[in-house]
């Protein structure tokens, strides 16, 4: 090995796992390279790393695992070394309060199902509300990042947040790709089985049939099945 | 203006200025702060110098419509000069006996001098009022004595000449060793050491640098930063030009909200000024340093202050915090530049250190914190405004000494310090010496520098509601801990208030704050729980109050409290009766009267009008 690329990997130590890991690449990265698991919700391989769900906080350590501090790993560029804990009582904590917000906020959607489920909530203690968009931002980044457009984007901000088309009308740089839709985690047939209001029944099941244009109408399709305010403009 | 050639051209014309104010045998100085135009100061200065112009006395007395002066609550305030005659509550009726009286014949109108709330005492002179007698007004205290739209009031008394000091060959590191010495930490809240951040931005690779001067200020009731771009904007130029020179950088921004008029129209004023005279642009006094500001109008965002989603917002893109640890905005700021972010006030230090000396500026202060703070003193107490006082002072002092204690002598049960992200520190820690480890030790923070005083008629329960309220529609919605937190601890505070909260509820709101303090992506959700936290350590009780016996200790959730009447101490005078909006009281005269629960909304304007105390809550 010469020296060249000897400086651009970093000794890191997670979990206990002592390895070097290139140089700017992130938490997360390393910690899957090397199989260890960290839950995401707005991560998505191949698109800028958003650090808005924060379910995939870890604790990071600069100064050899004397203090730690709670960071997003899907952010956290490696630029020196470090001690990273994936898996201790506090972000177990964080994680488990993370998912039950999530599902008490979007209850009908398969992503926060599913998390909820890996951490094993049955009951929900917050006012179950049903939104259609978690706000993971996906299709936003899809937009901007792989299709080159910027025909969608956030609007409003704290509870008013949308992911919202400029003024609430279909763009004309909209170029009917799809692409948001697709990446869209509110257009999977949520699970049926919640009757009662706050109780989860935690055996989902991640369904192979995906239907054809999002059933929820959530923000990716112009189909007249969409209830929200986007309406398609006449050209 | 003549632009201004070399330093010695500066000293020139300051000597020059000095002298043609001499011509003046007295000067008015007019608060035109924010609050004091708010009572109408500005059309009290168009009245007043056209009474001037009436009596002839234009060339002898100059009348100056000044920054803030800090005592807001006595606006709009008048000072007369030389002497320092300071009348409170100015009005138009009032203007030609002060210049008949006060400005010709020299004598003091009683009427118009501030009276001690607590003693009685008439005070004649700015100087022995005890709400400025305990503070240290080094900062703060320029904002009177100048109009801020003048360059030329700035100059006279000694403005621009930190920057001569270090343009005349003081070296950048010989200025941050200054700073450090100085023991400087940053304004805006964080305390990190100025020093540092300039010498990163200074070391960091990436050309051009930029310099922002944050002036984002949201906090509901706080304007110290405010008050001091309105009225002493130079002051806050000058820092920003000591520090472009120290970091080496070219190009800076004033990063100040629209809904601040006269901070950005002064600011503004300030610059188009500094850049006539050839103290901002290309070759500055002919040193060869060159350096210019931009004023950049943010949308009011609370979350702006934050410094990674005020540089997204000054590149022109949403406000939104982003999340990269491992790089600092003087790394990698604005447009991916190394980028230097300070508070209003930091940057109106820099000048005061660097014409005094870090040796004089450390002494002020406690071991940690070093310097003076302003803070905007508010809530329930008597004198109510801007305060500056050194690091270390106790709260006790600034509360009592200069704010003069409770209006009615009521017990003080808390103050709030640092904004709606701080927290609520109980009055048995009244002795805590006020500095930015201080405060974080018992839960609070120094913040921007907000600061409210609580009585015994606070409830605790709804304060913490207030300030997650605020923050819930302040959030910018990218996190889920913040979001979606703050919505639920909202929920499960309006809960508790109305009286359908349980002790579960409690423990949630308990876990779901501590979350939020960890996982949260920026300072805002970070710090957000902190007054849910600070109650629940110290006010428990009240907590617990409203969930197990559905009672309002302090009477202030409408749905835990109901309104009778003491048929005691009632005199059957009827003046209840007469002002209950929904009529809901009913007896006949002098005999006791009976509030009817049903059609009672507890608005409280009962009990507001009784002059025997009859009204009672329970």
């Amino acid at each position: 090995m010469n020296s060249r690329t000897e400086v651009k990997t970093i000794p890191v130590e997670i979990d206990g796992f002592q390895m070097k890991v290139d140089k700017g690449s992130t938490i997360l990265e390393s910690a899957h390279n090397c199989g260890i698991h960290i839950p995401t919700m707005c991560y998505l391989e191949g698109l800028s790393p958003y650090g808005g769900c924060r379910i995939c906080s870890v604790e990071v350590s600069t100064d050899g695992g004397k203090t730690f501090r709670v960071s997003a790993s899907c952010t956290y560029e490696i630029h020196r070394p470090i001690v990273v804990k994936t898996d201790t009582p506090k972000i177990r904590r964080i994680r488990k309060m993370l998912a039950e917000l999530l599902v008490a906020s979007a209850p009908n959607v398969k992503l926060a199902q599913d998390i909820a489920a890996r951490f094993g909530i049955n009951k929900v203690r917050f006012k179950m509300e049903d939104n259609r968009c978690i706000l993971c931002g996906l299709c936003v980044r899809m937009c901007h990042e792989q299709m080159g457009g910027k025909a969608l984007a956030f609007a409003g901000r704290g509870p008013e947040k949308r992911v919202s088309a400029p003024f609430a009308i279909r763009s004309e740089i909209c170029l009917n790709c799809g692409g948001c839709d697709s990446i869209c985690p509110g257009k999977i047939i949520p699970c049926q089985g919640i009757k009662i209001p706050g109780e989860l029944c935690g055996k989902c099941i991640r369904p192979d049939d995906m239907p054809f244009c999002c059933p929820t109408g959530t923000f990716g399709c112009f189909c007249e099945n969409n209830p929200l305010e986007i309406v398609s403009q006449p050209r | 203006m003549k632009r201004l050639e070399s330093i010695d051209d500066l000293e020139k014309l300051r000597k020059a200025i000095i002298g043609k104010n001499k011509a003046y045998i007295k000067t008015v100085a007019l608060c035109g702060g924010t609050g004091c135009r708010a009572y109408g100061s500005e059309s009290l200065k168009n009245a007043f110098e056209q009474a001037l112009k009436e009596h002839n006395l234009s060339d002898k007395v100059r009348l100056i419509f000044s920054g803030c002066h800090g005592f807001c609550e006595q606006g709009p305030i008048m000072i007369i000069r030389p002497e320092g005659i300071f009348y409170s509550k100015v009005t138009e009726d009032h203007i030609d006996l002060i210049i008949t009286e006060t400005l010709i014949k020299g004598n003091i109108i009683d009427s118009l001098l501030y009276e001690d709330p607590t003693t009685g005492e008439k005070m004649v002179y700015e100087k022995d009022i005890p709400f400025y007698k305990a503070q240290n007004r080094i900062v703060f205290g320029q904002n009177g004595s100048i109009d801020p739209t003048n360059i030329e009031d700035y100059i006279a008394i000694g403005g621009y000449s930190a920057l001569c000091k270090v343009l005349n060959g003081m070296d950048p590191t010989e200025i941050i060793n200054e700073i450090k010495e100085s023991g400087l930490r940053g304004r805006g809240g964080g305390g990190f050491p100025t020093w540092q951040k300039w010498e990163s931005c200074r070391n960091a690779n990436g050309n051009p640098k930029y310099l922002v001067c944050n002036c984002d200020e949201g906090d509901p009731g706080a304007y110290m930063d405010r008050s001091l771009l309105e009225g002493n904007p130079h002051l806050v130029l000058e820092g920003m030009l000591i520090g472009a020179y120290t970091i080496g950088s070219q190009e800076g921004y004033i990063y100040v909200r629209h809904e601040y008029p006269w901070a950005w129209a002064n600011a503004g004023i300030a610059i188009n000024q500094a850049r006539e005279m050839g103290l901002l642009g290309e070759n500055i006094l002919g040193t060869g340093f060159s350096f210019d500001i931009d004023i950049a109008r943010g949308g009011g965002a609370f979350v702006c202050g934050e410094s990674t989603a005020l540089v997204a917002s000054l590149e022109g893109r949403m406000g939104e915090p982003r999340d990269k640890q491992h790089l600092h905005t003087v790394e990698s700021g604005l447009w991916e530049k190394p980028t230097n972010l300070n508070n209003v006030e930091t940057w109106a230090n820099v000048p005061i250190i660097i014409n005094n000396g870090a040796e004089w500026y450390s002494k002020i202060g406690t071991e940690g914190s070093k310097g003076t703070k302003i803070f905007s003193l508010v809530g329930k107490v008597k004198n109510t405004g801007l305060v500056e006082v050194p690091m270390g002072i106790s709260l006790r002092e600034i509360v009592y000494d200069i704010g003069g204690g409770t209006p009615n002598g009521t017990k003080i049960k808390a103050i709030q310090t640092g904004g709606p992200s701080g927290g609520c520190i109980p009055s048995s820690m009244l002795d805590i010496p006020v500095d930015f480890d201080e405060l974080t030790k018992v839960g609070s923070m120094m913040g921007s520098g907000g600061m409210i005083v609580m009585d015994e008629k606070t409830c605790m329960v709804d304060v913490a509601r207030y300030f997650v309220k605020f923050l819930k529609d302040e959030s910018c919605g990218k996190c889920l801990p913040c979001r979606e937190g703050l919505k639920r601890m909202d929920e499960i505070l309006t809960d508790i208030i109305e009286g359908n909260g349980s002790e579960e509820q409690i423990e949630l709101l308990h876990e779901l704050a501590l979350v939020m303090k960890d996982a949260s992506l920026c300072g805002l959700g970070k710090t957000a729980p902190n007054s849910v936290l600070s109650t629940l350590q110290y006010f428990r009780d009240e907590y617990e109050a409203h969930v197990i016996d559905k009672k309002c200790p302090a009477g202030v959730c409408k749905d835990l409290i109901t309104y009778s009447i003491n048929a005691d101490a009632c005199t059957g005078c009827g003046a209840c009766k007469r002002n209950c909006p929904y009529e809901a009281i009913e007896g006949e005269r002098r005999k006791p009267h009976v509030i009817i629960l049903d059609l009672c909304q507890k608005c409280g304007s009962c009990m507001d009008v009784c002059k025997f105390n009859a009204v009672v809550i329970s």
